[in-house]
């Protein structure tokens, strides 16, 4: 028994949460909503218990794909289950089942209607995303991909706000159009190799031309979800609607699925269309950070203010990823986890201010430090953190990034450092103008402060964030095998032999 | 003496059908009304006699009978049972909306069993007559049946229209054939297809022959520019007729496409003409069926747009004529016809007396009154959509695979984009049942078998959708036994 799960800890870290997400479904009675709520806990304690596994077992050496599994599973198009994991995947599973134990948390009491299946939905999205960052067969991972999106569509257009129908539907559409997209270059790649093995796409030979198109058909999916600049228009209306927990999730996970993707298909199966449009991602990179980080500062609402500063925070992991080497990759990576941490814990600070006053609009507030002392602490904490002070996880990965970007180019690194201004400036304004002065009005000077379990869960992510920042060498040593792996598949050209390049 | 028991063992379950569709007729003249669940019993038993009947008739290999007008291969039985199935659902789901309506007839079973007699004979036709007399036995049933509601005025308008252009498209059909018969010399599919072979100049009348057929067979299976009739019977006919027009008979006229156009006239200079035909129809089709669904306030209209962009995808995986091709094809209609009968099943179970639960509003808060028959409506969304993991992304994906490998890269990527708009008005659906508050506060009220089916029936679309294995199989080996 402890043989099979050490053998299948990544089907387990999958199915669990779906399985309790099921169990949640089914059982759910809208009368008990306790019941629900405890067995909603459980069953994510559960599905982060066994994630556990895949770093006490990592090997840190090993670059490849660990804890491999595998079965047939459509053998007329020779597609399979396939599952693996290596230092990149890992820190993303464990920091989407952490999440989902946050998730689920922060909505005890705030959310009354259908808790069942709001719990449900979480849980079951927790399973697919551990799904796409394990599977290694192109349909398998499509089908993750793909199925994910329906708890999320759910989850804003129910207990999102007033305008959600609009935010969902546009979220939906624009990732199925990307993802169709990449659809369509599996298939492609499928008739080249006769599987839909990633480790078979890894090595064909394709003429450049083919191989931008293959890269383009990747980056309109990925890039929608990451979601880079000038695509990245869904995010803010989605952020802004959704409930607390669907922009926790959104921000913290979602987003990271893109830029996995990056590193798991599009570059090292188009390496060589990845370094010839490589100047393209940089720009798109670098106007996300500095333009989106001025459309950040003048944003009255406060998610919606976060959610710019995702977008901008995401373009230094675009940026560390194209510039092609060892820091910047792994700055990326630190960046995704990194981010991941900060801006679940901005998006529940907000979570914690709405459910008390029921605005998001940063001039209802004012002087909320007065009242509530604690909260105002914690979310000091995270904004410096946002703004990338050294100490915190914020600063780690984009210094990486900058020193990796100065590497390859002066003016790379100096655009992409004008961001610890505006990201400071957007942020600390912010929290400046909630926190301090005087008590703005009478909601603001009823407020109370934090309760017991909204402290536990500022608290961890508070923990997590300074030790990251302090001590992020756990992190960047399992990614570091992985990343030199990475780096030197991406060196080698994948142009058929024989064939002048321009061809 | 031994042919004509062979013939008869070979055609033994359209007999069955044939005489108990006949003895319906006539038990219905002699039975009180409260006894006419009788009649719903004998006819669901019918099929499952036949369903006996075809699966131990079975045989590996191709079988000929009455002098060769009439084939039992893999794929017809593979279709008939499919048929048998369909339609047998299709029964339970209508028997209460029959009931309250006051259309419980005799006539209801016995049109539907001709119906699927002339099924079966276009799903087995091998001589042009046959298939020709099976597609009026069905058209004809079909008529009578979107008539069935006598008062109802905008029933008998749908049946007046699809009669009309059902026989226009008839006569193109029938004179394409003449044509055919005037080039080959003859009738019969293999004579044809050797005839074509054996004589390799292809002449001009012979193709315009050929665009005729492919005319009366897009009408048939409802592709643009033939798709008028549509919208209207869709809307206009009982719901609990709609439900047979939209599902089962696109299994026989995709059996009537393969057995004419591809073991007829499918020889290489031949198939160049018809593919391009089937490129602009499935490019139009699913770029007119999509779009306009949009649109549309009334879901029964609705899925009429949904089943022309159906068609379209059909015809995508039909237009890259080769094995891989037609097998997705048959994987897609099969996937269609079940994710139709879940729809349509879901409009009959909400219906109740003079309350039709059409329009898209109706579901308004579907998953306030009820999170089950909700959760089971978006599965059926999710997969006409294409979304994995259900049924319905297999079919999408099985058909575009096969267009790509026949080298229509951009018809591909044009078919997806249409997608996306397609994914709009389904998730319309379920933005209806999920985020709206409901209109409609009655109980919703259904018999505890269409209950039970109705959730195997959708459920099913995620089951097969996780494990399509199966289905593939089973298209795999119909097409791979019968086209060589």
């Amino acid at each position: 028994m402890v043989d099979y799960f050490f053998l299948h800890v990544l089907s387990f870290a999958i199915w669990v949460p779906v399985l309790a997400g099921l169990v949640v479904l089914a059982t759910g009675n809208d009368n008990k909503p306790d019941t629900t709520r405890w067995l909603a806990l459980l069953g994510s304690i559960v599905s982060f218990l066994v994630t556990i596994p895949l770093y006490t077992h990592f090997n840190f050496a090993e670059g490849g794909f660990q804890f491999q599994e595998f079965s047939r599973w459509i053998p007329a198009f020779n597609i399979h289950y396939q599952l693996g994991a290596d230092g990149i995947a890992v820190p993303l599973i464990l920091l989407t089942s952490f999440t989902t134990v946050i998730v689920i948390i922060s909505a005890w009491e705030v959310i009354e209607k259908r808790v069942a299946q709001y719990m449900a939905s979480f849980l079951i999205m927790s399973g697919l995303m551990i799904g796409v960052f394990s599977a290694l067969d192109a349909i398998l991972y499509y089908v993750f991909w793909e199925a994910m999106l329906i708890p999320m569509f759910l989850i804003i257009g129910i207990w999102g706000g007033p305008n959600r129908v609009y935010a969902t539907v546009k979220f939906f559409l624009y990732t199925l159009l990307g993802s169709l997209l990449m659809l369509v270059a599996f298939i492609y790649l499928y008739f080249q190799t006769g599987s839909f093995d990633i480790a078979d796409y890894y090595k064909l030979q394709i003429p450049l031309n083919v191989q931008v198109l293959i890269f383009l058909a990747f980056f309109a999916a990925f890039a929608v979800k990451i979601p880079m600049w000038p695509v990245h228009t869904w995010l803010p209306d989605a952020h802004v609607e959704a409930p607390t927990g669907g922009s926790v999730v959104l921000a913290a996970i979602a987003l990271k699925l893109g830029g996995y993707s990056f590193l798991r298909f599009a570059m090292p199966i188009a390496p060589d269309a990845a370094h010839s449009l490589s100047g393209f991602m940089i720009a798109l990179s670098l106007i996300a950070i500095v333009y989106i980080a001025l459309v950040a500062l003048v944003q009255k609402d406060m998610k919606k203010l976060i959610a710019y500063s995702s977008i901008s925070h995401m373009g230094f992991v675009t940026l560390g990823f194209f510039i092609f080497n060892n820091l910047g990759l792994e700055g990326a990576i630190v960046q995704m986890v990194s981010h991941g941490f900060i801006s679940a814990a901005m998006f529940l600070s907000v979570g914690v201010l709405y459910d008390r006053v029921h605005s998001r609009q940063i001039e209802s507030y004012g002087g909320v430090a007065n009242t509530m002392p604690v909260f105002a602490a914690f979310a000091v904490l995270f904004a410096m953190a946002n703004s990338g002070l050294p100490g915190t996880s914020g600063f780690v990965g984009e210094f990486m990034v900058i020193l990796g970007a100065i590497q390859v180019n002066f003016w790379f690194a100096f655009l992409a450092s004008l961001t610890l201004i505006f990201g400071a400036a957007y942020t600390l304004w912010m929290v400046k103008r909630v926190f301090y002065g005087e008590v703005a009005n009478e909601k603001v000077a009823a407020l109370k402060d934090l309760n017991k379990r909204e402290f536990l869960i500022l608290a961890l992510l508070a923990l997590l964030v300074l030790a990251l920042g302090v001590y992020p060498q756990p992190l960047t040593d399992m990614t570091n095998a992985t990343v030199t792996q990475l780096l030197s598949q991406l060196a080698q050209s994948k142009l058929p032999a024989g064939l002048p390049s321009g061809l | 003496m031994e042919n004509i028991r062979y013939d008869l063992i070979t055609a033994l379950p359209e007999i069955v059908i044939v005489c108990m569709a006949m003895f319906i007729l006539l038990a219905d003249l002699f039975l009180k009304p409260s006894n006419r669940i009788t009649i719903y019993v004998l006819a669901q038993v019918t099929l499952l006699t036949a369903a006996y009947l075809t699966v131990s008739t079975h045989a590996q290999g191709v079988g000929y009978a009455f002098s060769g007008t009439f084939v039992d291969d893999a794929m017809a039985d593979v279709l008939k049972l499919m048929i048998y199935l369909g339609t047998s659902l299709i029964f339970v789901y209508s028997r209460q909306y029959l009931q309250l309506r006051n259309m419980f007839r005799g006539e209801f079973y016995a049109l539907v069993l001709f119906s699927v007699v002339g099924m079966m004979i276009m799903v087995s036709g091998q001589h042009m007559l046959t298939l020709y007399i099976g597609l009026e036995l069905l058209s004809l049933s079909l008529y009578a049946l979107v008539a069935l509601d006598r008062d109802n005025a905008k029933a008998t308008e749908a049946a007046m229209k699809y009669f009309v252009l059902g026989a226009l498209a008839s006569g193109l059909l029938l004179y394409g054939m003449s044509m055919i018969y005037g080039m080959t010399g003859s009738l019969n599919i293999a004579d044809i297809n050797h005839a074509l072979n054996t004589d390799g100049n292809i002449q001009s009348v012979l193709v315009l022959g050929l665009v005729f057929i492919v005319a009366g067979l897009a009408f048939k299976l409802g592709a643009v520019p033939f798709q008028m009739w549509l919208p209207d019977v869709y809307e206009g006919s009982p719901t609990a007729v709609t439900i047979l027009i939209s599902s089962v008979p696109k299994l026989a006229a995709f059996a009537l496409v393969i057995r004419l156009l591809v073991q007829g006239l499918g020889v290489h200079s031949l198939v160049v003409e018809w593919q391009q035909m089937l490129v602009i129809m499935a490019v139009l089709s699913i770029f007119i069926g999509n779009v306009t669904a949009i649109a549309q306030t009334n879901l029964k209209r609705m899925l009429a747009y949904s089943t022309i962009s159906h068609v379209g995808f059909v015809l995508l995986g039909l237009m890259s004529a080769s094995i891989n091709g037609f097998n997705s094809a048959m994987f897609y209609i099969a996937s269609y016809v079940f994710m139709t009968l879940a729809g349509f099943g879901m409009i009959l179970l909400l219906s109740r007396k003079g309350f039709e639960a059409d329009k898209l509003d109706d579901l308004k808060g579907l998953n306030q009154r009820s999170p089950w028959h909700a959760f089971l409506m978006l599965i059926v969304m999710f997969s006409m959509a294409g979304v994995p993991p259900t049924l319905g992304f297999y079919a999408k994906f099985s058909v575009l695979q096969a267009a790509l490998q026949a080298g229509f890269l951009w018809v591909v990527v044009f078919a997806v984009l249409m997608a996306v708009v397609g994914a709009f008005y389904y998730l319309r659906i379920i933005k209806l049942m999920y985020f709206d508050e409901p209109l409609d506060h009655h109980p919703i009220q259904a018999p505890m078998d269409m209950r039970i089916v109705l959730g195997f029936n959708a459920l099913g679309l995620l089951a097969i959708g996780i494990m399509p294995q199966s289905l593939m199989e089973l298209c795999l080996y119909a097409i791979g036994k019968s086209l060589n």
